[in-house]
């Protein structure tokens, strides 16, 4: 069985960014560039999947611009078999990524999909979901557990509730939550051995893929700020404030 | 004149307060608004739904297959019932972020998620980037809007005492056999429900086990309080991932939020950022969590906790 892995560069978690005073965008230059968390998770699980045997190739998805090969490299370095780097310089939304993986879905022919179940910039949580509607194939989101015997997965999903489990015939989308694994760090050799794995490049208007129906974001502003409150001395202090407010 | 769609989340045969929120949300965008109610026997799910302030009409759909709500049936049955609606709108909840990208794609259209403010019918206020920029977007002309609602955002409708009328509807859509419900797993408690709890206390890393939760648990219980945590203590294993508070988890806006033991790292601050006071007890006087408390507490949790607890006999 072959896994596609959507492998999503994002801005770093640690990177507080900013709104540009004009309202236009975000300020991304110069900012720390990371794969998304839920993507590491995601070519984490497909690769203890090839380790275990259940699956033969493992294959990651790079949508952006012509720069995003340092960043597959990563992919590679973690371990996956090979790259596919969809090049544009458009800012894609999910509808229109989620029909480019099924155009390479339907040439790759996978037995599973991984995505993330966010990313952490546009923080959307769709893509996986519009795949599995578009393939139309069963979809497991949020998971935190993921087992597969034969054609079906067993996947643990964190909801509001608690734990819910579900069995899917595959092939089938699943998007990682948190708990799932915690992601390998990458070896210097590994890095070494990336250098000659293949990364494909495909222009996505070469795909012919429908687009144009894209939501227009037309202002960034900064969230309103919380004010900074006072410090209390003590417990005495904190109950006579809290009551003073009817809280408690 | 907009026709909105919402699809109502249930439990145990209860309408989840979320559904009341979306109604909110709904009232903001103006227009008549549906209430889709689908389940093995959603009469009494439906009774509740058609209760709620706004809502013009209620239409069911009962199918054992949707005894549990899997995003693979319930999507076709709802881009089925879109038609002729302008709008389809579901909660920013597990179960809303699970199926409304479905029916966006089987509806051919763009999703706008965890929306936060109505504009005109048409543009929204979402939040990305964890919360640390607002964006306005606009859903094009010919477009069905499809979007999620961030609940925290929006005040539950209220009850009226004369209820919209309850349609029920054959299934028109074959359910797919691919996936299977096996079991759901919770924690049921009697404590209030995390997302719509008036007070919540929640714990991070430095609570250091599960038996020390134990703590809070106290206090949550003086306060009639749900609780909630960090990242860090439901990786540890302190708590279920259901009480994960955050930029990844719940989002949430009690009247009165007590973190204790949390940095209040961004993806945690996010999550919190419309509860009404916040109080913050972290033994470092400099962590980011004290940037947004009303009231800060410098010192030693497992000292001061207990403290709290009793204070509030
Ligand atoms: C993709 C991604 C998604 C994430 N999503 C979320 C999310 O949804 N929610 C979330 O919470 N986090 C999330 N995080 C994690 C987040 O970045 C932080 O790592 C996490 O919130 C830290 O948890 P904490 O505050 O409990 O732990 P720490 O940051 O370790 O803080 C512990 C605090 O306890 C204090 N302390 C220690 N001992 C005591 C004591 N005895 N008494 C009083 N205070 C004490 C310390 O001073 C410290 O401030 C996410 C991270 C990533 C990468
Ligand atoms: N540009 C992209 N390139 C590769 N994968 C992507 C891209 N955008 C989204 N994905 C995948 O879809 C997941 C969910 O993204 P989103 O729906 O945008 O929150 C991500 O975690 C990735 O796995």
């Amino acid at each position: 069985m072959k896994i596609l892995v959507g492998y999503k560069r994002v801005v770093d978690y640690n990177v507080r960014i900013q709104v540009k005073p004009d309202g236009s965008g975000v300020a991304t230059e110069g900012v720390k560039l990371s794969p998304n968390p839920f993507d590491e998770i995601a070519l984490e699980e497909a690769l203890r999947l090839r380790e275990k045997g259940v699956a033969a190739e493992v294959v990651i998805v790079g949508i952006g611009p012509a720069d995003l090969t340092a960043h597959l490299r990563n992919g590679l370095a973690m371990g996956a078999n090979r790259a596919i780097h969809v090049a544009t310089g458009d800012a894609v939304q999910p509808l229109t990524v989620a029909r480019v993986l099924l155009k390479l879905v339907q040439k790759e022919q996978p037995g599973l999909v991984i995505l993330g179940k966010q990313a952490i910039d546009d923080d959307s949580n769709q893509t996986g979901q519009m795949l599995a509607a578009l393939w139309d194939r069963p979809q497991a989101t949020f998971a935190s557990r993921l087992d597969i015997e034969g054609g079906t997965a067993r996947v643990v999903r964190e909801v509001d509730a608690g734990l819910e489990t579900l069995e899917i015939d595959l092939p089938a989308v699943v998007t990682t939550d948190l708990r799932l694994n915690e992601p390998r760090f990458i070896k210097l050799p590994d890095i070494m051995k990336a250098k000659s794995k293949p990364i494909e490049t495909l222009e996505l208007a070469s795909l012919d893929v429908e687009s144009g129906d894209h939501l227009r974001i037309t202002h960034y502003a900064p969230p309103p700020r919380r004010g900074r409150g006072v410090m209390v001395k003590d417990v005495a202090e904190l109950v006579a404030a809290l009551k003073n407010k009817g809280l408690v | 004149m907009h026709k909105i769609l919402i699809v109502a989340e249930h439990h145990d045969g209860k309408l989840d307060p979320a559904t009341a929120r979306c109604v909110s949300c709904a009232q903001k965008i103006d227009g008549e608004i549906t209430l889709a109610v689908l389940g093995d026997a959603p009469a009494a799910v439906a009774a509740q739904a058609a209760a709620l302030a706004g809502v013009t009409r209620v239409r069911t759909v009962a199918h054992p297959v949707h005894a549990h709500a899997l995003a693979a049936a319930y999507a076709p049955q709802i881009a089925a019932l879109a038609a002729g609606h302008t709008h389809v709108l579901a909660p920013s909840t597990t179960f809303g972020k699970d199926l409304l990208p479905r029916v966006a794609a089987l509806l051919g259209v763009a999703q706008v998620s965890d929306l936060m403010q109505v504009e005109d019918a048409r543009r929204f206020v979402r939040p990305i980037y964890a919360g640390n920029a607002l964006v306005t977007v606009e859903v094009p002309q010919e477009q069905t809007v499809v979007a999620t609602v961030r609940t925290a955002s929006w005040p539950e409708a209220a009850a009226t005492a004369q209820p919209a009328p309850i349609a029920p509807q054959a299934p028109d859509v074959a359910p797919p056999a691919h996936t299977r419900f096996v079991a759901l797993e919770s924690g049921k408690s009697d404590r209030p429900d995390l997302q719509n709890a008036g007070r919540v206390v929640a714990g991070g890393r430095a609570l250091g086990s599960a038996e020390n939760f134990q703590l809070l648990y106290r206090l949550a219980d003086r306060l009639g309080a749900a609780v909630g945590a960090s990242r860090a203590a439901v990786d540890a294993g302190y708590v279920p991932s259901d009480l994960q508070v955050g930029q990844t988890g719940k989002i949430i806006a009690p009247a009165l939020y007590i973190a204790v033991g949390i940095s209040g790292a961004i993806q945690h601050l996010t999550g919190i950022k419309d509860a009404g006071t916040i109080v913050a007890i972290n033994k470092d006087a400099e962590a980011p969590i004290f940037e947004v408390a009303d009231y800060g507490l410098v010192g030693d949790l497992f000292k001061l906790v207990p403290e709290l607890t009793q204070a509030l006999d």
